[in-house]
């Protein structure tokens, strides 16, 4: 199984300091092509800065990204959404004053192409590029199972539904990574479950996930294969119910081993 | 049954949308006549409102699309204005057709406007706008001095008989009979102008929905999450840019065409306030809104200076206040009123709307 092939995202020797401080130190990873992978750890334990060096907000000072065979080290967020890993963020950035149908449109900038000359004399092309930019957007809506709020303001949707739309959103950018920071976070069992059911049929389609959670039970249930972080490392790797057995990571969370 | 219904409604509204624009373009056309019966100078203060109403929309694409305050906008239009005036003057003794010294304006502003964005991608709010602030100065002060060691702008006094703009035997300075009509040059320059204005307002209209018009928002609303879109956020707001600081030349090259004479004193600080002042009031992002803003600060003022004296002279037998005084005092005082009671502006767009609701509520 384990073949460099299979490999979609393959982080070597992370290492990210701010000032003094290490956020990640020699962070390796490889994640499958259609697994879910789950990234736990305790808080602050560099999880959302592995995050933000993977889509290009920070850069990296040390180690290299492969994706889908492509070195990605010091690439701007934007070209790394071209290359296809999309992420929603750990407290939701909508575009609060757009439609959620908006929202989603804003996601096909990437795959679309009009530019000022097209938008200015709107020939065919462009009317064609619109209304398909249109329809797909509705499609992501349904697909993520908000479809009827298509109109109304993405800050006044629920919250849970605020987090289906950057799905909806990250999704119409054509991932083949979707990167996923704490996607379950203040949301009641019932939408837990609903989103569960969600991340699964998305990975079903054909993408793959890397989930940062907080909610153990749903990264349990859920992924194929974790990681653990604290203070910047790796500590263990693995199928869920080993890496809840291993010490180091009991020793993390718990700070001691069970009695 | 319903679907019927709906659809000659539809067709209806766009009847009566019809019938609306056929009148207001029939009021547009007759204008100038009534105005001219007044006064010639009334056809220029409109021929001048116009052209803020350009300009204002140029600075729209650039404040109110992408959110990027920008207080040395006036720059631009003098980078306009001086392009024509050097090429078609005899200042140089050059003499180019307006096909030319126009677009050629507006391309060396679209230059401006790329060197402006590129240094100040980063900033944002404040920090930008002193910069632009700072930027719009520069360009002033350079063309007040560029009189030596060798005299590209003559300086101070600026630059005198700017050939006006021709078209053939179409010479827009002066009067033409037509069909029994007499055109004058203010009135053929306001047709030219209303063209303009139809045109720039057109491609305000078309960018705002479109793929570049919903990026525009994205980064004004928030910019990171717009990067992670995939939203190349140099490219798009250096088009905001260009864009802005073309219209701004055209607007430019018009004003040279116009007036026959331009000095740096016609591109100041207080006039790129001004233009900022019709966005902001009018209602940043929508077009309309912009026009209408542009068109009552050109208007009010004016037609203040024409009521004042005469109002002091009834009242108290002499002049006591200047009416420029009471001008900028009525003007200051509408701004804050503004600001107090409609702060997203006269005529908001459907968006901005939204922003200013929401920190209302915070």
């Amino acid at each position: 199984m384990e073949t460099s092939s299979t490999a979609l995202l393959e982080a070597r020797h992370i290492g990210k300091r701010f000032g003094g401080l290490t956020a990640l130190s020699g962070v390796s990873l490889s994640i499958h092509r259609g697994e879910i992978y789950g990234l736990i750890g305790p808080n602050g334990a560099g999880k959302t800065t592995l995050f933000n060096v993977i889509t290009g907000v920070y850069a990296a000072d040390e180690g290299t990204f492969l994706f889908d065979g492509l070195t990605l080290t010091g690439l701007k967020p934007h070209r790394v959404v071209e290359q296809g890993i999309a992420r929603t963020f750990q407290n939701i950035r909508l575009f609060a004053n757009m439609t959620a149908l908006e929202n989603v449109m804003v996601g096909r900038h990437l795959r679309s192409h009009a530019g000022a000359i097209g938008a200015i004399f709107r020939g065919p092309r462009t009317r064609a590029e619109e209304a398909a930019i249109h329809r797909r957007a509705h499609e992501l809506l349904e697909y993520v199972g908000i479809a009827r709020h298509a109109h109304a303001l993405a800050k006044n949707l629920a919250y849970g539904d605020q987090r289906r739309l950057e799905i909806a959103r990250a999704l119409a950018t054509e991932p083949k990574l979707l990167a996923l920071d704490e996607p379950a976070a203040g949301m009641n069992a019932t939408e837990t479950v609903a989103l569960r059911a969600l991340l699964e049929k998305i990975r079903t389609d054909g993408i793959t996930l890397l989930l940062i959670e907080h909610d153990v039970k749903l990264v349990m249930g859920l992924c194929h294969r974790v990681a653990v972080l604290d203070y910047g490392k790796k500590i263990a790797e693995g199928a869920p119910a080993q890496v809840q057995r291993d010490p180091a990571v009991i020793q993390a969370y718990l700070g001691g081993a069970l009695p | 049954m319903r679907l019927d219904n709906s659809l000659s409604s539809v067709h209806q509204r766009r009847s009566r949308a019809w019938i609306a624009i056929a009148a207001i373009g029939c009021v547009l056309v007759v204008l100038p006549f009534v105005l001219a019966s007044v006064g010639t100078a009334w056809v220029r203060i409109t021929n001048l409102a116009i052209l803020f109403a350009i300009l204002s929309l140029g600075l729209n694409v650039v404040v109110g699309f992408a959110g990027l305050l920008d207080l040395g906008y006036i720059a631009f239009y003098g980078v306009g204005a001086y392009v024509y005036a050097l090429l078609a003057s005899p200042h140089f003794g050059l003499h180019l057709p307006f096909w030319i010294t126009l677009p050629l304006g507006a391309a060396v502003a679209c230059i401006f406007g790329i060197l402006l964005g590129a240094p100040t991608l980063k900033l944002r709010g404040d920090y930008l706008a002193i910069v632009t602030l700072g930027f719009g100065e520069i360009v002033r002060i350079f063309l007040n001095n560029l009189s030596q060691p060798v005299n590209i702008t003559n300086g101070p006094q600026g630059v005198t008989l700017i050939d006006p703009i021709r078209l053939d035997g179409l010479i827009f300075n002066r009067t033409d009979t037509l069909a029994g009509l007499a055109f004058n040059g203010p009135m053929k320059y306001y047709y030219l102008l209303l063209l303009l204005l139809i045109g720039v307002m057109l491609v305000n209209v078309r960018l705002q929905d479109s793929r570049l018009g919903r990026a525009w928002v994205a980064i004004r609303e928030d910019e990171l999450a717009a990067q992670s879109m995939g939203i190349n956020t140099r490219n798009v707001k250096l088009l905001a840019f260009a864009m802005g600081a073309s219209f701004g030349g055209i607007a430019g090259g018009m004003f040279s065409a116009m007036q026959g004479f331009i000095s740096p004193e016609s591109f100041v600080l207080v006039e790129s306030i001004n233009v900022l002042a019709m966005v902001v009031l009018g209602g940043m992002g929508n077009v309309w809104g912009v026009v209408a803003g542009a068109l009552l600060l050109s208007f009010v003022p004016e037609v203040l200076r024409d009521i004042v004296s005469p109002v002091q002279q009834a009242i108290f037998g002499r002049l006591i206040v200047d009416p420029e005084v009471i001008r900028m005092l009525l003007f200051g005082l509408a701004l804050v009123l503004m600001m107090l009671y409609r702060p997203a502006g006269l005529w908001p767009s459907r968006t901005r709307k939204r922003e200013f609701a929401e920190a209302a509520h915070d």
